[in-house]
Parts: C-alpha cells; structure tokens; sequence
C-alpha cells in the first residue's frame, strides 16, 4: 500500500471527481464529505512521501511497472514533496472552508460540479507536481486550466464569465506553447522522460531547436504564473471568482506554475544552461525586479480588496522568480520557501476576505470600517497575515525576504536590495490602509451601521478555523522556519549541483 | 567574564505579555484589569533588580530562545549596558501605570482594555530590545515595539490622531525597513554574524566604504532616534494620550532608539573602527546641530505637549552626540543619560498631562500663575526642567558635566560651543514657563485656590521629580554600571 | 537557402497557420471569433507533431509483415491526447459564450468590457 503512495495520493483526488456528482446528485453535502475527505488523505499521504524523501532519499515510481523511458516516471525529491505537501495541505483547509462560503456565494445546483471540478483542479496540481514525465506535465496543466476556466466562470458576478474567458484564452496559448516546446525537445532528443533529457541534453546545448524549447517553455510558463507582463487574466479571474476559487489559485496554481518553471529550467536544464548559453538569468532578474515594484504600486492604487490581493500576487510572484534567477543557493532557498510562505499568507488573506464576503458581501476597503470590532479572530487572521506580507520578523514574510536579500548580496547585486525593501514598505502602506479601516477610523457618518449591517458577528467555525490555522501557520513557520528552510535548502542544492 | 545561562530575562520580556492576556480576559471588570497592569509590572521590576547583583559581579546572563534559521538566533543576554535601559523602563513603567489610571479614568478614556493590552505589550518589546544579543532580536523586538504603539498614539481615533498616527508608523516602519532592515542584510553578509560583540563584528570584513554606508543605513534606519531629519514623528506622536507620551515617547520608544544605536555603535561597529574611520565625529556634527535646530523649534512652541517633544528631540540628540565622541566620558555620559533624561523628562510629560486634566490648559501662554493652583504639579515640572537645563541639583546636570568632558576629551571646540548655546536656549524654553507659573499673575476669572489633578497622577509625578534629585546625590549605581560597560568596550578604564 | 525553405515546408505550414490562429485569438474582437483562431492554433501544434514523426519512406505505425520502416507512434499518440484537451478547451470556451451571451447579450469583447466599465463606474459611485 505504501508503496503505491506516489501513484495513490493523485488518485484519490482524480478518482473523487467523477464520484462527487454521483454521491452529490441528491444532496451537495455528500459530495463535499467526498472532496474533504479525499484532500485530507491526499495530504496524510503527501505527508508520508516528503517523510520518506527526507529521510531514504529520492522515490521514483513507474506507472504500471513500465521502466521509464518507455512508460510514464513520478519522481518525489525534496523539492516537489515540499510542494505537494503544500497543495494537499491548502487545498483540504480550502475544501473545509468551501461548504460554508460556496452555500452563500453559488446557487445551489452547481454546489456538487463546483466540488467535482475542485478535485480535477487538485488532482491537476498535484500531478504536475508529481510526474517525471514532461509530457504528463502538460497533460496535468491542461486538466487544471480547464477545471480552473470552470472554478471561475461560476463566480456572482457575470463579469466572472469574462474573466474566465479571458483566462481561457491566454491559459491555451500559454498550454500550447509549453506543448511546442515540449515537441521540440522531443525531437531534439527523442524522450520526454525528464531525467533522460537531463542527460541527453548538454551535448545539444548549442542546437537552435533546444534554445526554441527553452523560448516556449518559460514564456508559457511566465503566463501560467502571471509573470509581470503577462498577468493581464490574473486580477479579473481573482476578483470575479468564488473566494473558494481566489483562494486555491492564489494559494497553490501560481505557485505550482512556479515549481514548473524551475523543474525545467534546472532538472530538464541545466543551471549552466541557462548562465552560459541563454544569458536567461539578467533578463529575469530585471523583469521579477520590474514585477515585484510594479505589483506592489498597481495594489496600492486598488480599492478592492481582492484586487488588491491580486496585484500583490503579481509583485509576490516577482521574488518567487527573483529566487531563481539569482543562481545561487540562498536565494533558491528563498525561493522555494517562499512557495510555501506567500501560500500560507495569501491563502489566509483570500481566505479572511472569503469570510467577510460570507457575513457582508462587501469588498471595498473604504466600506471595512469597524470590522474589527464585530469580526475580531478573522480580523486578527488578516492582520497577521498581512504584517507577514509586509515582512515583519517573526513572520514568514521575513524568512523569505531574508534569503532573497542575504542571496542577493551573495550574487554581488546589492541593487536588489532596495528593490525588495522599497516593495515590503508599499506592502506596508496598502496593507495598513486596511487595518487602518478595521480597528482605528471611527465610521465618518453618523448611519455608519448602514454601511456594515448591524448584528454581524463572526464567520462560522468550519470557515474560521482554516482561516484562523493558516494566518498561525505564518508565525509557526516564521519562528520555526528552521523546519520548511531545511527542505528548501535540500532542494536548492539538488537543483544546483 | 562569567556566563551565566538562566531564563530571568526571558520572564522579565514575558510577564508583560502574560499580563496582555489577562487583562484582555478581565476587560468587563476595569478594577481587576489595572492590577494585572500593576502586578505585572512590580514582577517585572523585581525580576531584572534581582538581575542587578550579579551583573555588577561583573557577570553576564544569557539565553537562547530558540534558533529561528541558522545564524538567527533569537537570543536574550543582559550585560550592565541593558540593565541602564531595563532598569529605566521597568522603574517607570510601575510609575506610570498608577499615573495611566489616573489620567484614562479623569479623561473617561474609550478603548481601555486595547490601552493596557499594547502598553504591556510595547514594555515587553522595550525590555526585549534591552536585553537583546544580537542584531536580529533587537530588531524583532524593535518592530515588535513600534507596530503595538501604533494603537497607542492613534488611540483617540479622531481623524487627527490617524494622521499623526500615520506619519509615526511611515516613520519608524519606513526607516526601520528601508534602512535598518537593509544595514542588518549588509552587516550579516560581510561579518557573517550578527551577534553583540564588544569591540565590534565589522572590523576588516568589508571595505571602508561599505563600513561606511553600513553605519549610514544604521544611524538612518534608528528612526527612534528621531536624530533629524527623521524627527518629525515625535512631535505627530503627541497626539497620543499623556501617559503614552510621556512613558513611549520620552521613555520606552525614543529611548529604545538612543539604545539601539549605543548598542550598535559600541558592539556592531567598535570604537577603534569609528574612531579610526572618523565616523563617531561625523555623527556627533550631525547630533549637534539636531540639537540647536529641536531647540529653536521648541522656543517657537505655544503647545506645552510639542514644546516638551522638541525638548525631546534635542535631548535625544545630547545622548548620540556623547555616545559618537567615542571617549570615555562621552561615553558615560550617553549610559547614565538614557536614565536621568527618562526621569527628567518623564516627570515633565506626567506634569502636563496632569495640567490638561485638571485645568484643561494645553498651552504654555495659558500657564500664568497656575503654580498657585497646582503647587506640587509645578514643582515636579520645575525640577524636571531644571534638569533638562543641566542646573544642580537634578541629575541632568551630571550628565551633561559628562559630555561635556567628553567633548574636551576629543578636543572638539565647535561641539562644545553648540553645547552651551543649546543649554542657554533649553533654558530660554524652559525657565520662562516656571516663571509665569510661579510669579505672574492669575488670568482674570480664576480662582487662586489649590485644583489640583487627581491624587494617582500627582503622586507619581512627584515622586518621579524626586527621583531626579536622587540620581544627583546618588548617582553611584549608574557610574558602577557605566565603568563595567567601558571596561567591556574599551578594554579598560 | 531555396532548398532549406523548400525541404522544411511542412513546418512553415505550421508556422503559417499558428500566426493565423494566433492573431484571430489576439486581435478578433468576437468570441467565436476568437475560439475559432484558437482550434487553428492548436491544429498548427497537432500538425507540426505529426509531421515531425514522419520517417523517410516510413509505413504507418501498425503491425504489417511488408514494412521495413515504420513512422514514430509516439508523436501521434501524444498528439490524441492533446487532440482531446483541444477539444475539451473549445467545449468549455463556447459554454462560455453561451452563457455570456445570455448575460451580456452581446459576444463583442469591445462592448462586453465596455459595459463593465459602465457597472464598476456605477459600483463607485454607489461608494461615494
């Protein structure tokens, strides 16, 4: 049984898809036992894998017992364990919040299919986290985009149908190129096994087919992480969408998009692939750099709250890439740290701002004055969170921006430094502008409570709890950020070698 | 130099936030909510006197927390440096808590039970940067401190009190983060530690220039300092209750930052390094014109509140000028200051607070003739600001004998021309203020009867006063405590 | 030169035909517009795979006892796949349309966003 852990922890999550509709025909509440349930196991197994990484070393399974390169490959190192501990970790939290969210916020009939296609989008994270096989990657990005295209077309507003169009159509350009470049490499090398092409690969650096692969991985990619210039679908999807949906994008797709990216740019290349013959990482110094300065600024001008959050996922997303375009071990560490950390604080922030929308229905900050008082723990969950976004120590936020500034310097770019410190501090002021609103602005009209209905109080417990657990996990591993830093320097050193 | 690894520090840092949940839990009832405030912190006071033995010893307390990353250890060490600024806040802060209850219950004060919660929480943090052992517990607790007084100075909610709020936080954040945060990455890199040595962790791990801009980034980045131009957050802060001003802003906070930096320069940097890279003098030139620039801003001051917050700025400004001489009595100076200047100007905030409530009076021209009114508030006032003016018998005067000693000590003339001049000009600010209290005439309309405030806000103004005149006539323990540390930073004495 | 341009001419058309698809899925303000340059741009990819298996003189991929060269399967199976997440794609995209059509009553991208603008617009001055 064990031993079909690598396989078994995306199963359970595929196999739910089509058996919530079936157990949800009559009552939705059924089919989300079935999501919660099989998200929980999924991430008890996770759990086990990144155990067993951690302590006998690298697993690889082969899917039907076909030796690769003939048949498919999983391949569990440090570096995806981490990362699919995350995605089951978020996406249980995210199914447990759901029941109560998506009752408010969905009519009724579409409760069951919504779930169904959250354990597609799921089982598609976690099997573009788990394959070897880099044809697989795209065949999992796929059933992920498309159950995510559904995730936000069912948002309130019809603005949201637009918004997963838009997505639609950049998500499939951004599919297909990463299917060329996955062609060209195939017929550079003849394996789309991801270690086979590790070792086939050097002697072909300088061929003008492999340079064409890389050119249509990272620009596919780059929209799949909503890499600034390519994050036009990005704020619409977040702000249109089920909190659900925010949520488990913002938390895990990006993040999973990201683990893609430096799954090719380091196992498929080679890290000097990239230094010698594409000169790929100034060019992605300078646009992570671009992107984290510009996301923070658009967020400040944003009035929504969603919006805002979306914005500042496209400046955090700028020192996910700034991570791995500095080459060097403690930004990398930097780096996959912050796949978790920006999880935890985000998801928590989309989570808190699910929660007001479930009591309120409000998303406009001028519109959150005096919430503090009638929503303290989930007020408190933001506040947490966002003093982590800011980078306040103690926080994850710090943990990451401490390795990206100390691996800036060891990269002998001292410059990147105000970069990230100029971004925590427009953090600082469009977070603050809110927990200004929560706690301290008296209401400026005397009808104030027309503005926040009288009698709200706080969410429900199935909401607050996951809300709650992910704003203390962002102290957790901010104090003991010994524990995920010593995973994520494993990976950077075997990404690095 | 013993070592001695015990966990006091650790409880002196908690028991303050034991007593945030406390009173978070008994806010219905106000009577029990302000003793876990006095409960907590008479422990806390006694806690770090019974620290006092050993370190005059000469002995060291240490604790390590817990490692965060490696290399970031969040890790307590009370050395007699820490014990100048444990003993000042701990002291004042029991103080402070009677005058609070005071001043919150006579004003009617909202939001009480969030009052206490973040005054406890920010005497842990200035404890925390007490006691810290390296850069990056300072700088937690650093953080720690300005984000829980944020609460504190906007606590009236007012529109105003946002604004001033605001302008305090995007100083002290912003210059913590920008700068502060930014000499931190630097200093990790190039020293590859960032624990507190005496002597210094840089020497010969960088160039000049990088020694250089590291000192910059600091000295910029210790916004608390409010050395200018990054002063302008103290006098926005005073839109905060009294009691707040008067324990944060001329205690707790500003002397957090005038301690950090001491900290930094005598433990990142070293003497020898300064001295020898010509820093020290650099930053005494920059201190000594904050000084006369705060104090002319104070002479233009109708508002007795902001009168006393460029008093503030300017006195700050003494401590880094005397820390910056690198000399021993520069030194001294600075140490023994950071506790003569709390009490001095503690007292000068408490008299003004009680001058509000009882009178209603916030102007410095609306203060003729109220000694007759309020006697004892207008004596403690007088002796607080005869110590700002360094006038025998209250303790600024030794402090100042200090510097100026300091400044003899390395010969620098100019320095000591700016410290006479701004000593006439605190006393062209403050001496006036006595004067009509006592020896004018009551306005028209007012009585001449005693008014004073209540008795839980008088009795610890005075008592703070005389504290001021003790420090003068015994002034032993701070000079102890003093010759340990310079034994430790200058090797010898 | 003439030779390179010639000998390649089955990766042009491919070429030729993604710019085709591309440009409808960019620059066509109508949706079905835009879905129908999306299926030429995934057709372009599907093609260009199938034709990159082709071997010189190569037979079909399928057990006969005449063939001596066989084309490469692999592509070609690859390529069902991806066939089935194209098809997919555009199922999803006209449910889309369809029910943006019934809530927008338009399908023109131009007048869609434009009657957003109108509603966000409302939306702030409803929040002063």
């Amino acid at each position: 049984m064990i031993a079909h852990f690598p396989i078994l922890v995306i199963v359970v999550v595929l196999l739910a898809a089509p058996i919530v509709p079936l157990v949800g025909r009559k009552n939705w509440v059924f089919g989300w036992y079935v999501a919660t349930g099989a998200t929980l196991l999924s991430f008890l197994m996770s759990l086990s894998l990144l155990n067993t990484v951690l302590t006998d070393g690298r697993i690889s399974y082969w899917l039907g017992n076909w030796e690769p390169p003939f048949g498919i490959e999983y391949v569990y190192d440090p570096l995806n364990a981490f990362v699919l501990v995350l995605v089951s970790f978020l996406a249980f939290m995210v199914a447990v919040y759901a029941r109560k969210s998506l009752e408010a916020e969905l009519q009724p009939d579409r409760l069951t299919p919504f779930y169904s296609m959250y354990m597609l989008f799921v089982a598609g994270l976690m099997g573009m986290v788990a394959t070897g096989d880099l044809f697989n990657v795209y065949v999992f990005l796929e059933i992920t985009s498309l159950a995510g295209y559904c995730l936000i077309a069912v948002g309130q507003k019809r603005e949201a149908l637009m918004a997963s169009f838009t997505y639609l159509i950049l998500g499939t350009i951004a599919a297909t190129f990463v299917l060329l470049g996955i062609g060209y490499l195939y017929m550079a090398t003849g394996t789309l096994n991801m270690a086979d092409l590790a070792q086939r690969l050097p002697d072909l650096y300088q061929s003008k087919v492999v340079l064409t692969a890389f050119a249509f991985f990272t620009v596919g990619l780059s929209i799949k992480i909503a890499l600034f210039p390519l994050h036009n679908w990005l704020p619409n999807a977040y702000t249109y969408a089920p909190s659900v949906t925010s949520t488990i994008m913002a938390a895990t797709a990006t993040k999973v998009g990201a683990y893609a990216l430096i799954r090719v740019m380091f196992t498929v290349f080679q890290p000097d692939f990239e230094v010698t013959v594409v000169h790929v990482t100034q060019v992605l110094i300078f646009v992570s750099s671009v992107a984290i300065l510009a996301g923070s600024i658009i967020a400040v001008a944003q009035t929504d709250i969603r919006k805002m959050l979306a914005y500042s996922s496209i400046g955090q997303i700028g020192y996910i890439t700034l991570g791995i375009a500095l080459m060097n071990e403690i930004a990398m560490t930097g780096s996959v740290v912050h796949i978790l950390n920006h999880a935890l604080m985000k998801g928590s922030l989309f989570l808190v701002v699910g929660a007001i929308v479930y009591k309120t229905g409000i998303t406009h900050i001028n519109d959150f004055i005096g919430l503090g008082k009638k929503m303290p723990v989930t007020m408190a969950a933001f506040t947490i969170a966002a003093l982590s976004m800011i980078g306040v120590p103690l926080t994850v936020g710090f943990v990451s921006k401490w390795y990206l500034a100390i691996g800036s310097l060891d990269a002998g770019m001292w410059y990147l430094i105000p970069v990230i410190l100029l971004s925590s501090l427009l953090t600082a002021v469009y977070f603050w502008r809110v927990i200004d609103n929560i706690y301290f602005k008296k209401p400026e009209k005397e009808n104030a409570d027309e503005q926040t209905p009288p009698g709200i109080s706080e969410a429900p417990a199935l909401m607050l709890v996951p809300t709650f657990a992910l704003a203390a996990l962002c102290v957790v591993f901010g104090i003991f950020a010994s524990v995920p830093v010593s995973i994520a320097e494993k990976a950077a050193v075997m990404l690095l070698r | 130099m013993d070592i001695i690894i015990s966990a006091s520090p650790l409880y002196a840092v908690l028991v303050s936030l034991l007593a945030v949940v406390l009173i978070g839990v008994s806010g219905k009832n106000p009577n029990l909510r302000e003793s876990w405030t006095i409960v907590a912190a008479l422990i806390k006071f006694s806690i770090v006197v019974s620290m006092l033995p050993k370190i005059l010893d000469g002995k060291i307390i240490e604790y390590t927390v817990f490692t965060m990353m490696p290399g970031l250890d969040l890790a307590l060490r009370v050395d007699p440096l820490s014990m100048f600024f444990a003993l000042t806040a701990s002291l004042l802060w029991i103080i402070t808590a009677f005058y609070c209850i005071g001043y919150m219950r006579a004003g009617k004060e909202k939001n009480q039970t969030r009052f206490y919660m973040c005054f406890a929480v920010a005497l842990s943090g200035a404890l925390g940067i007490a006691f810290s052992a390296n850069l990056f517990t300072l700088f937690v607790f650093y953080e720690i401190l300005t984000l829980c007084t944020y609460p504190l100075v906007v606590h009236k909610q007012t529109p105003e009190a946002v604004r001033g709020a605001r302008r305090y936080l995007t100083y002290l954040l912003g210059t913590s983060i920008a700068f502060q945060l930014s000499a931190i990455f630097l200093t990790y890199f190039y020293a590859g530690t960032l624990e507190f040595t005496a002597g210094g962790i840089l020497a010969g791990s960088a160039s000049n220039t990088v020694i250089t801009i590291i000192f910059v980034l600091f000295v910029m980045g210790i916004g608390k300092t409010a050395i200018m131009p990054f002063h302008a957050w103290l006098p926005a802060a005073m839109v905060a209750p009294t009691p707040v001003s008067a324990l944060l802003h001329a205690v707790a906070v500003v002397k957090a930052g005038v301690f950090t930096l001491i900290k930094v320069i005598l433990y990142v940097f070293g003497v020898d390094l300064l001295q020898e890279l010509g820093l020290g003098v650099a930053l005494a030139y920059v201190a000594a014109f904050t000084i006369i620039v705060a104090s002319i801003m104070a002479l233009r001051q109708d508002n007795l509140k902001l009168r006393l917050a460029y008093s503030t700025v300017g006195q700050l400004s003494y401590i880094i000028m005397a820390v910056a001489l690198l000399t021993p009595s520069g030194i001294t100076s600075a140490l023994i200051a950071v506790m003569i200047h709390a009490f001095g100007k503690i007292t000068l905030f408490f008299t003004a607070g009680a001058i509000y409530i009882a009178a209603h009076k916030t102007k410095v021209s609306e203060l003729d003739g109220i000694g007759k009114q309020m006697p004892f508030t207008m004596f403690a006032f007088t002796v607080g600001a005869l110590s700002m003016v360094a006038v025998p018998p209250a303790a600024g005067f030794i402090s100042k004998w200090y510097l100026l000693l300091g400044a003899f000590e390395a010969h620098q003339l100019v320095l000591i021309g700016a410290i006479v001049v701004s000593t006439l000009l605190n006393a062209a600010y403050y001496l006036p203020i006595v004067y009509a209290a006592f020896f004018k005439p009551v306005p028209l309309g007012e009585g001449t009867e005693m008014h004073e405030a209540p008795a839980l806000m008088v009795a610890p103004l005075v008592f703070t006063a005389i504290g001021t005149l003790v420090l003068f006539l015994w002034p032993t323990l701070l000079f102890d405590l003093a010759k340990l540390v310079l034994a430790s930073v200058m090797g010898g004495y | 030169m003439i030779e390179f341009i010639l000998g390649k001419y089955n990766y042009w058309i491919c070429i030729a035909l993604m710019m085709v698809g591309f440009y409808g899925m960019i620059a066509k303000e109508n949706l079905i517009k835009k879905i129908i340059g999306m299926n030429i741009f995934q057709t372009a990819v599907f093609l260009f795979y199938i034709s990159m298996s082709k071997v010189h003189g190569g037979t079909a991929p399928i057990e006969w006892h005449h063939a001596v060269v066989y084309d490469n399967p692999l592509p070609h199976v690859l390529i069902l796949t991806a066939i089935v997440v194209g098809v997919s794609t555009t199922a999803v995209a006209l449910a889309l349309v369809i029910q943006i059509y019934q809530k927008y009553g338009t399908i023109e991208e131009n007048r869609i966003l434009e009657l957003n603008r109108i509603e966000e617009e409302k939306n702030l001055e409803m929040n002063g």
